[in-house]
């Protein structure tokens, strides 16, 4: 395994033009895929690179990290008999998909409680910093930190699921100089130290983001979930050019000075999302470089997939847990701890790319941070290529203003009625009267907000919160705004007219659509992603 | 009549038709000859108990026989008897290539197919199991079942013999894992008993890591005494590698051994928190129980089951 040239000499990502020669590229097309054969001579493919090498020793590296941090003193100072410590962590929604266990934060908690054994810790509470995100069920969180944390603190309600709504559990902590307002986890802000465990898989996760919106609740996220927000987030993959994290480290000031001591733990994995061998590897390869067996796999899975309900083909694309490896981890304060972590995201993530496209390509895959184990529902959709997506860029976006944007997905009019409930009537009314960003969050953001049966769900079920669904609309309203056009092919066209997009057949007919825009010979850039990249455009 | 035939209420045979009256009928060539008076017999070196050569059962026929039955007949034994719930293997996975020590309690003659069908590979197919040479290995026929069914080789238990610790040493530089009870034998009352130091000096002199492991549940299927089992759970939980530090000698190597597989056996009682909390204080529950009287040793013995993982969420 450790021989293994794939590991001792990973190529980074690069890009491609397209020639005659070039074969068909690989589409993903939610829990299916797609061939594409792109024009020649003004098509290229954007590549990510392969995995980076995993640290040798994970176990090893977590315990220096905490025992040697960054701008900050060793975790077992910390520590005190008597003392109120809080573990809060990432939720479901990191990282995509699901890893194979041991998860990355089971490896890190567990380090962290054996410190306070140690050091004889008896009040500890763990948190699912999830905002508003559906809470976790018990599967979830045993497969994110393992039976033995799962077992010995959950019994005991001190393992649980952060609760924004809860009138007794949050405390407001100031305002910010903008005047934004501040609030947390009550059990969080009043401890007396909390250690943030992230999973950081791209770089819009992490820093004060972590705290200042995972342990937050509407009134504080809703300064920088809005649509003027995120219009100014250019991207919010790049922290120093986006508004989201701008205001969110404003709240971490007011966090700093009036809430409690943190100790930030930040990880980094690589881009072994399918493997380098079994069923899916050959999704994480170069087109030219399949082999015949590469080929036959793609092909028989592909007929399989073809002939499959679709609930089975979610079952079988939600159970694959990913190999990712650790490539870093780094502990102590906030802020200095996130600049590292951003430095191992783009050694993995960025390749650069020279100038801007006419059109934009990519195929959108089966998951997204916000349906784990539920529905792509098409605002999930519209959220993952408009908003993840097109964002995924350092500089300027890839596609130039007025440019068009073609996506794959089936984009089925489905929803998950128990995970995404206030999305089904967001869908079905709002979207019906306007797709406006701006007017569906004057006219209905507070309402479905404040609606006490979505509260209810959020709380006691396992929905989303009422609101959420407009996050996800927010979240593309950059790329609404920057774009002339955005087509989805192979969708249901009913939910693509409904989304406001148009529908096409097939990659051709996308093309001659997208030529009304952008003339008859624009040219064509591909986003081959997953595994992750992010486009450094200059 | 043996013990287990009147156990397991076989007839009796008719004494004229008894192995030994049978072989006594026979006449040499058909028997062994008898020694002249008067002559000195030869010397015969015993083939039995801790000189046995167990090579033959680590050649590769002897090791993918093994591999079958692990796999095929002890796998099914074990599910059927002891429903095992396996625990900590998550613990062995960042370990390079090479081998192991496996250090567990001891409280069933199950304990080793446990082992054989819980162990992970990379080690579970290149195994040796220390097995007491003068129960295991006292009879040509119970030394070579011990050697081709578990791998086992002869460790003296009733004497100082260099002999097994070398023929051990040498295995693992070969690498091979170990599995091996430093308590030296099954328990009696269901307490442990003291680890010795084989283990530890094996490490020592190896450079091998050893793995403790704590074994629950054996005990009640078939406890030492018992020629019948009875079907019941087990648990088998897998602690972190340890190494000998460079100022520990075997001794305290081994009480380290020891308290870690206490320190398991609270983990598989409570929970992980409070385990570790008491391993870091020096408060794990011991394994060798109270000293006192049989009664209040057996009364304080309790019932020491893992307690039942609920589910408290439903599964959407």
């Amino acid at each position: 395994m450790a021989t293994d040239p794939r590991r001792q000499a990973p190529r980074p990502g690069f890009v491609l033009n397209v020639d005659r020669q070039t074969p068909p590229i690989l589409f993903h097309h939610g829990d299916n895929f797609r061939l594409e054969k792109l024009p020649a001579d003004r098509s290229r493919v954007i590549y990510p690179a392969e995995p980076l090498p995993g640290l040798p020793d994970p176990e090893g590296s977590i315990r220096d990290a905490l025992l040697n941090p960054i701008d900050d003193d060793p975790l077992p100072s910390l520590l005190k008999p008597g003392m109120k410590l809080t573990i809060a962590f990432d939720d479901l929604s990191l990282p995509l998909p699901s890893m194979r266990k041991p998860d990355i934060r089971q490896r890190i908690i567990e380090q962290v409680l054996d410190i306070a054994a140690a050091a004889g810790v008896d009040d500890v509470h763990l948190i699912a910093a999830l905002a508003l995100h559906r809470r976790m069920t018990e599967d979830e969180l045993r497969h994110a930190l393992g039976d033995r944390i799962y077992d010995a603190f959950a019994p005991q309600g001190a393992l649980y699921n952060h609760d924004a709504e809860d009138p007794d559990g949050m405390v407001e902590l100031g305002l910010t100089r903008h005047d934004e307002e501040v609030t947390m986890n009550k059990r969080a802000a009043e401890s007396d130290l909390l250690v943030y465990v992230n999973l950081n898989i791209v770089s819009m996760d992490g820093g004060w983001k972590s705290t200042a919106t995972g342990l937050s609740g509407y009134s504080g996220i809703r300064h920088h979930h809005n649509v003027a927000t995120m219009r100014e987030s250019k991207s919010f993959m790049d922290r120093h050019s986006s508004e989201l994290h701008h205001s969110n480290w404003r709240q971490g000031e007011v966090i700093k000075n009036h809430g409690p001591r943190i100790f930030q733990i930040e990880t980094t994995i690589n881009n072994n999302t399918f493997g380098y061998d079994g069923p899916l590897s050959v999704l994480q390869k170069r087109e030219w470089e399949w082999s015949a067996r590469d080929r036959a796999t793609f092909m028989g899975m592909k007929k399989g997939l073809d002939i499959m309900p679709s609930s089975t083909r979610r079952q079988i694309f939600n159970g694959w847990k990913a190999p990712y490896e650790l490539t870093s981890v780094q502990a102590g304060n906030v802020e200095s701890v996130h600049e590292v972590t951003l430095e191992h995201c783009f050694k993995q993530h960025l390749v650069p790319v020279e100038g801007q496209t006419d059109v934009l390509t990519f195929g959108l895959p089966y998951i997204c941070p916000y349906n784990v184990n539920s529905v792509m529902n098409p605002i999930l959709v519209m959220c993952l290529g408009l908003g993840y997506f097109f964002n995924m860029y350092r500089g300027k976006p890839l596609v130039r203003e007025g440019g068009v944007l073609i996506m794959s997905h089936p984009t089925p009019w489905e929803f998950h009625p128990v995970h995404h409930p206030s999305y089904i009537d967001f869908f079905e009314q709002l979207l019906a009267e306007t797709t406006d960003p701006i007017k569906l969050e004057q006219k209905y953001e507070k309402q479905f907000a404040e609606d006490e049966w979505y509260i209810h769900l959020y709380r006691t079920s396992y929905a989303y919160h009422g609101v959420h669904p407009f996050y996800m609309w927010y979240w593309g309203a950059h790329a609404l705004q920057w774009l002339g056009r955005v087509i989805i092919v192979g969708g249901d066209p009913r939910s693509v007219r409904r989304l406001g997009f148009q529908p096409a057949s097939t990659m051709q007919d996308a093309l001659e659509m997208a030529s009304d825009v952008v003339g008859p010979t624009p040219s064509i850039t591909h986003l081959h992603n997953p595994p992750i990249l992010m486009a450094d455009v200059t | 009549m043996s013990k287990l035939a009147k156990q397991l209420g076989l007839p009796r045979l008719p004494t004229a038709l008894s192995p030994r009256r049978v072989l006594s009928a026979l006449e040499f060539p058909l028997r062994a000859p008898s020694t002249p008076k008067g002559v000195a017999p030869k010397a015969r070196v015993r083939t039995t108990g801790g000189n046995y050569d167990t090579a033959w059962a680590r050649k590769k026929p002897a090791r993918v026989a093994r591999a079958a039955i692990v796999e095929g007949p002890m796998r099914l034994l074990v599910a059927g008897l002891a429903a095992p719930e396996r625990k900590g293997t998550d613990r062995l996975l960042d370990l390079p290539d090479g081998p192991l020590i496996f250090a567990a309690n001891h409280h069933s003659h199950l304990d080793t197919p446990l082992m054989l069908t819980s162990i992970p590979e990379p080690w579970r197919h290149k195994m040796i199991v220390g097995a007491a040479a003068d129960y295991f290995f006292g009879t040509k026929a119970t030394a070579a079942m011990s050697s081709l069914a578990m791998g086992a080789i002869p460790i003296e238990r009733t004497k100082v013999e260099r002999r097994s610790a070398n023929l051990a040493v040498e295995l693992i530089d070969a690498g091979w894992s170990l599995l091996i009870f430093p308590e030296g034998g099954r328990s009696p009352d269901g307490w442990g008993q003291p680890f010795r130091g084989g283990a530890a000096f094996l490490a020592a002199k190896t450079g091998v890591p050893v793995v403790p492991v704590h074994l629950a549940g054996t005990g009640r299927i078939l406890r030492k005494g018992r020629a019948v089992p009875r079907p019941s759970t087990t648990s088998v939980t897998f602690g972190r590698p340890l190494a000998p530090a460079e100022d520990e000698n075997a001794t305290r190597f081994a009480a380290r051994i020891e308290r870690e597989v206490a320190a398991l056996a609270d983990e598989a009682t409570t929970d992980w928190y409070t385990a570790r909390r008491r391993a870091h204080a020096g408060d794990s529950p011991g394994l060798t129980g109270p000293e006192s009287g049989r009664w209040r040793r057996a009364w304080a013995l309790g019932d020491r089951r893992a307690k039942k993982r609920r589910r408290r969420w439903p599964d959407l």
